[in-house]
């Protein structure tokens, strides 16, 4: 027995409210972020991501309260991402109960900043969202380079030398999301995400288009990840968080039950 | 009926606010959990939380810089008392992290990094859900289950020089001590704070345990 390989479900987060409609047939307030990760936690989740996708400061704030709330209610890893820029969007997140903060357009603007912030807070609350998007054609070698803005801005950066480079400079987790498969529940990017979990150390999340449970379990034995995120299919009560580790475990992955 | 006074040290290092939560969502209405940087504090409490997070160079200096160091080492050796994580492994006596550091030497032995050559395999940080082995019975596990599993992050792990003082034993790539006791300290690699149901029994059972 050793390491269990994780599920970790995603909120997006809008002014302090969960959206994108969580339906749990047995939930009083589907937006309250402290009910639906109660339920969560309750359910099995090893983690639970919350990605902020407010715009303005005020609503920033609160986000914090948000994250306040559940860190005193909820006792499993919180991750929050979205809108990380600062040292001291990092600090507010750590102090108001986040456990790791997810970086993705700061680290691209300035790869340094990722260096910065790790030996600042230590590497093990940064995580590196890398959001990629095929662009070999058939015939020609697998080639992935990063994204931002939703995945319609490209970079030109490389993705696999981008997720060496990120842990090179101290990332202590690497969040990787096919821009192609996202919300097409099709199942993950499984060549994207073995080609970057087989190129560093560090663990690797699998995300993008998940859509069934065999899904999951793939992005690990096929995929090599440690760990897999998914937000529908748990979100519209499809299946619960209990369920999807025992059909991983029926697969012969370890999961905590 | 006196109030019990539970300080969580803080020196600027950690996620002082999960453990803080953890122990006050636990704490019965008699216990006060106060986090704290003064050394009268820590002097004046009952028990003590030592959590940390971070490098143990930073964590060493920080200790310092506060003056801690002189406190800790003492509440170490007189009351119930928890390191968590980095509050474990610098109460050894060296770690190899940052090119070696001398620590608080309040348990002789050193920490060191999971062993990458022998299993190329591994995933370094150990990040998740991994058991613990309970090694022996003590208070601080009590009601909970063997081999449960609790949160883990870190890269290096602690190798007490008495195999006496492990209290709970983890594997990853490789069996390393995941807690240890000695009279009344206890202390853990993991993150009760962030270790659901079984954490916070954890947390329960420190704050009734009179450290024997």
């Amino acid at each position: 027995m050793s390491l269990a390989k994780r599920i970790i479900p995603c909120l997006d987060v809008d002014d302090g409210r969960v959206v994108k409609g969580v339906q749990f047939v047995d939930i009083r307030d589907a937006g309250d972020p402290v009910e639906v990760a109660k339920r969560y936690d309750q359910q099995g989740a090893d983690e639970i991501t919350f990605l902020d996708i407010t715009a303005t400061a005020h609503e920033r704030d609160t986000t914090v309260h948000m994250v306040e709330e559940v860190a005193s209610q909820v006792f499993i890893p919180l991750t929050v991402g979205g809108g990380i820029r600062s040292v001291e969007d990092i600090r507010t997140m750590l102090n108001a109960g986040a456990d790791k903060v997810a970086i993705n357009s700061a680290a691209i603007f300035n790869p340094g900043f990722v260096k910065e912030v790790c030996n600042a807070f230590g590497s093990q609350c940064i995580v590196v969202a890398i959001d990629a998007k095929k662009v070999s054609t058939d015939g020609e070698p697998d080639k992935w380079e990063i994204f931002t803005h939703g995945g319609r801005k490209e970079t030109g950066i490389d993705a696999i030398e981008w997720a060496i480079k990120m842990e090179s400079l101290g990332a202590g987790e690497l969040l990787v999301t096919s821009m192609d498969r996202d919300g097409t529940k099709s199942g993950f990017d499984i060549e994207l995400t073995r080609t970057i979990a087989d190129s560093v150390k560090i663990p690797v999340i699998a995300s993008g288009g998940v859509g069934e449970l065999s899904h999951l379990s793939k992005g690990i034995t096929d995929g090599h990840a440690e760990a897999v995120l998914a937000a529908s299919i748990f979100h519209f009560g499809e299946h619960t968080i209990e369920e999807a580790k025992t059909a991983m475990q029926q697969d012969g992955i370890e999961v905590r039950l | 009926m006196d109030q019990k006074l539970v300080a969580v040290v803080d020196y600027g290092m950690g996620n002082l606010r999960s453990v803080s939560k953890a122990a006050e969502h636990m704490a019965d209405s008699n216990t006060r959990i106060v986090v704290t940087s003064h050394p009268d504090e820590i002097e004046a409490a009952d028990a003590i939380i030592f959590p940390g997070q971070g490098a143990a160079k930073a964590c060493m200096k920080a200790l310092l810089d506060t003056g801690m160091i002189h406190p800790i080492q003492k509440a170490a050796k007189e009351k119930p008392f928890l390191g968590i994580c980095m509050g474990l492994q610098v109460l050894m006596s060296h770690s190899d992290e940052n090119e070696g550091i001398e620590c608080l030497n309040v348990i002789k032995g050193n920490v060191s990094h999971f062993d990458l050559d022998s299993t190329p395999e591994l995933k370094v940080p150990h990040m998740g859900w991994n058991q613990i082995h309970q090694s022996n019975e003590h208070p601080l596990w009590h009601q909970i289950p063997q081999d449960s599993r609790f949160y883990f992050v870190h890269s290096y792990f602690v190798e007490p020089d008495d195999a006496h003082l492990i209290a709970g034993e983890t594997t990853h790539g490789q069996t390393f001590a995941s807690a240890l006791s000695s009279n009344n300290l206890f202390a853990i690699q993991a993150h009760p704070e962030k270790s659901a149901e079984h954490g916070l029994q954890l947390f329960k059972n420190f704050l009734q345990w009179n450290g024997k």
